[in-house]
């Protein structure tokens, strides 16, 4: 069987290193420790283990900055076949609309079957990437993935979160998961697909190369992003509290007085 | 899956569509044009509908400034659970009420499902200007594509200017899906909500995982598109019945790609969302064998243990047990925050706690902020002699 599986993976910074130009209110990427975003990490994973199983490629397929290719190079010592960056001045800025329509024009130059993507990044949190990606394709998806069951050439099996339920359901290929953190363990990257890849190239794609359709120019970046950001502020504070300083010990008898009155012992 | 969008309310069924369609990808049913697998998108249907009826999703003129003000009032999509209405239903419709009557227009809630008569009736008991039913078995169980395509229909029918979506796993798979086909603004999981003088909406959520709140436009496009965190607004109450109900057709494309082969109860391991006793942990607990702990401590106060993003990510606990934005939206009567810095993704989970203790050695930690008792100490030394000091009254009753 071969069955191609492409792996939406983004650089984010470390958490809690994050930092926003007060000017235009977006993300300040240089001088800050990044790493592939974590649950994209498992979305890798169910790709690497179901072409393992099942035969097939994985195309790892991000759009960011230069730097992006550390990802794509992760994604390599992980076990990917393929890593595309999409990389353009011209992307910058792009809010979830706009980065799911040029990650959706570069999936039709990529043969795809089933993509996979974290359920969400831990920069934006928004969840939204994933299924605008599947419907600028037309095809199905389905979010919040806890277990994927089988796959074949025609359908996906899967288990997902639907709030106070769990579904399973049969998507027909191609079709598009994202995925939480329960659905898989990811693999270490090898030192021994480290040396195998270190020649590999990581093609970089640019606006040109997606070649959008006339009325589709402006789709890209900030031009193509309905929202922005108006304004950010630090969150509001709390006048109520009580402060306790002293010594551990006397911090403990205090919190086990506070405890027994309000009856927890 | 056809990708035509047909107007109802511009269509009168002349059936010129029909005729010129080489492929016979387009029938009348019931009067209405209905798109099947012969359709190749060529498009020849849309230039020969004499009521400009037909188009490509997205060619509709949502982009254009001076036709804004077409789009009117504030529409709520319902979200089911397994018995009725889910109750985030009417947090977002007491949000909705709130901004349709400062916008000074209606507001709408969206029914989609089948047998809903109960729900539709639940919403007008609670204040909607106006139900749009859209009750068909193919929208029996939720799946992405069909209720797209219904929301798709019951947006283009009402033209609102806003439309508030649960930010519920159902909620945030189909919002993106019905923003990229309305080509339009979506900001996920909103706490905060307002509209301007020129009835743009103000969305704010925490955002970047981290230390801001920001409040995000999308001013030149309608509908404004929003999902609205639960737990977070207050509902709507029960009002005299003064609104309308309206049933809206849905024709289900006979080829979705997606089936639900089952639906089952989620497992009861949510607990750290109900419990009433939270002891949580964070990044100042520095190995994942220091958490038995915080779990004895939460067994001694009768509650459960809930932590902070990076210990997920570290796989030290189950995002079950995660507490904040991206995990559960917690209020129990008891926090108590250990080790944790307190960012606004993990803070925007917990503020409503009704008592929060924070224990951090940083004087200055954000978490602070929002304690209600700031313990300024090392967790590693407070809470093990804290246990030591529990085991003792224990043995004392013990005697």
């Amino acid at each position: 069987m071969h069955i191609e599986f492409v792996a939406l993976v983004k650089q984010v910074p470390r958490t809690g290193e994050v930092e926003v130009d007060p000017e235009t209110g977006n993300l300040v990427r240089e001088g800050v420790a990044a790493q592939t975003n974590p649950y994209d990490l498992h979305a890798l994973e169910a790709a690497l283990a179901l072409r393992d199983r099942l035969g097939g490629t994985v195309t790892a397929l991000s759009m960011g900055p230069p730097q992006a290719e550390d990802t794509l190079r992760e994604a390599f010592w992980m076990g990917a076949d393929r890593g595309i960056l999409l990389s353009d001045a011209a992307f910058a800025g792009a809010d979830t609309l706009a980065t799911a329509y040029t990650l959706a024009r570069a999936l039709r130059d990529i043969p795809h079957d089933l993509v996979l993507a974290g359920m969400q990044t831990t920069d934006g949190d928004t969840a939204q990437v994933g299924p605008g990606v599947a419907e600028f394709l037309h095809i199905a998806h389905a979010s919040y993935v806890l277990r994927i069951e089988e796959a074949d050439r025609r359908e996906v099996c899967a288990v997902v979160d639907a709030g106070d339920r769990v579904q399973r359901v049969a998507l027909a290929l191609p079709a598009l998961l994202t995925v939480t953190r329960e659905v898989n363990q990811p693999r270490l990257p090898s030192f021994r697909r480290r040396l195998a890849t270190r020649d590999r190239p990581i093609e970089t794609w640019c606006r040109e190369d997606l070649a959008p359709p006339e009325g589709e120019e402006a789709y890209f970046g900030l031009e193509g992003s309905p929202t922005w950001v108006e304004e950010i502020f630090p969150p509001p504070g709390n006048p109520e509290r009580e402060i306790w300083r002293g010594r551990p010990g006397e911090l403990t008898d205090r919190l086990l007085a506070q405890l027994e009155e309000w009856k927890y012992l | 899956m056809s990708v035509l969008r047909v107007a109802y309310e511009n269509c009168d069924g002349c059936g010129a569509c029909v005729a010129v369609c080489p492929f016979d990808g387009v029938v009348l049913e019931e009067g209405v044009p209905r798109f099947g697998a012969g359709c190749r998108v060529c498009g020849l249907c849309i230039d020969a509908c004499p009521r400009g009826a037909l188009g490509l999703p997205g060619e509709e003129d949502a982009g254009d400034v001076a036709d804004l003000s077409r789009y009117r009032g504030v529409m709520v999509v319902s979200e089911r659970a397994a018995d009725g209405l889910d109750p985030v239903t009417l947090e977002l419709m007491g949000e909705g009420r709130r901004l349709a009557d400062a916008l000074g227009e209606a507001l709408s809630v969206v029914v989609a499902g089948a047998d809903v008569d109960a729900e539709a009736r639940e919403c007008l008991v609670h204040g909607a200007d106006r139900v749009l039913v859209l009750d068909h078995p193919s929208l029996a169980h939720f799946r992405p594509e069909p209720y797209t395509d219904a929301l798709e229909g019951a947006v283009r029918h009402a033209l609102p200017s806003i439309v508030l979506m649960a930010g519920t796993p159902v909620g945030r798979s189909l919002a993106p899906r019905l923003a990229v086909r309305l080509r339009t603004g979506l900001t996920a999981d909103c706490t905060s909500l307002e509209v301007n003088e020129r009835g743009e909406l103000l969305q704010t959520r925490p955002a970047f995982g981290g230390d801001i709140m920001a409040t995000i436009l999308s001013g030149n496009h309608r509908p404004q598109m929003a999902t609205v965190r639960p737990r977070v607004m207050p509902r709507a109450g029960r009002l005299p019945v003064t609104g309308t109900l309206e049933r809206l057709p849905f024709r289900p494309d006979p080829e979705y790609p997606g089936r639900v082969l089952e639906v089952r109860e989620k497992p009861a391991a949510d607990t750290v969302a109900d419990a009433d006793v939270v002891v949580a942990a964070g990044r100042g607990i520095r190995r994942a064998e220091d958490l038995d702990m915080l779990h004895r401590l939460a067994d001694a106060l009768g509650g459960v243990v809930g932590c902070s993003r990076p210990l997920v990510e570290a796989g030290w606990l189950p995002s079950t047990q995660q507490v904040g934005l991206s995990g559960r939206t917690v209020r129990p009567k008891l926090y108590i925050a250990c080790g944790i810095s307190g960012a606004i993704q993990h803070v925007a989970g917990m503020r409503g706690s009704e008592r929060i203790i924070a224990i951090n050695p940083d004087e200055n930690a954000p978490i602070f902020d929002v304690a209600h008792h700031a313990l300024v100490g090392d967790a590693y030394e407070i809470i093990p002699a804290l246990l030591d000091r529990i085991e003792e009254r224990g043995d004392a009753r013990a005697v």
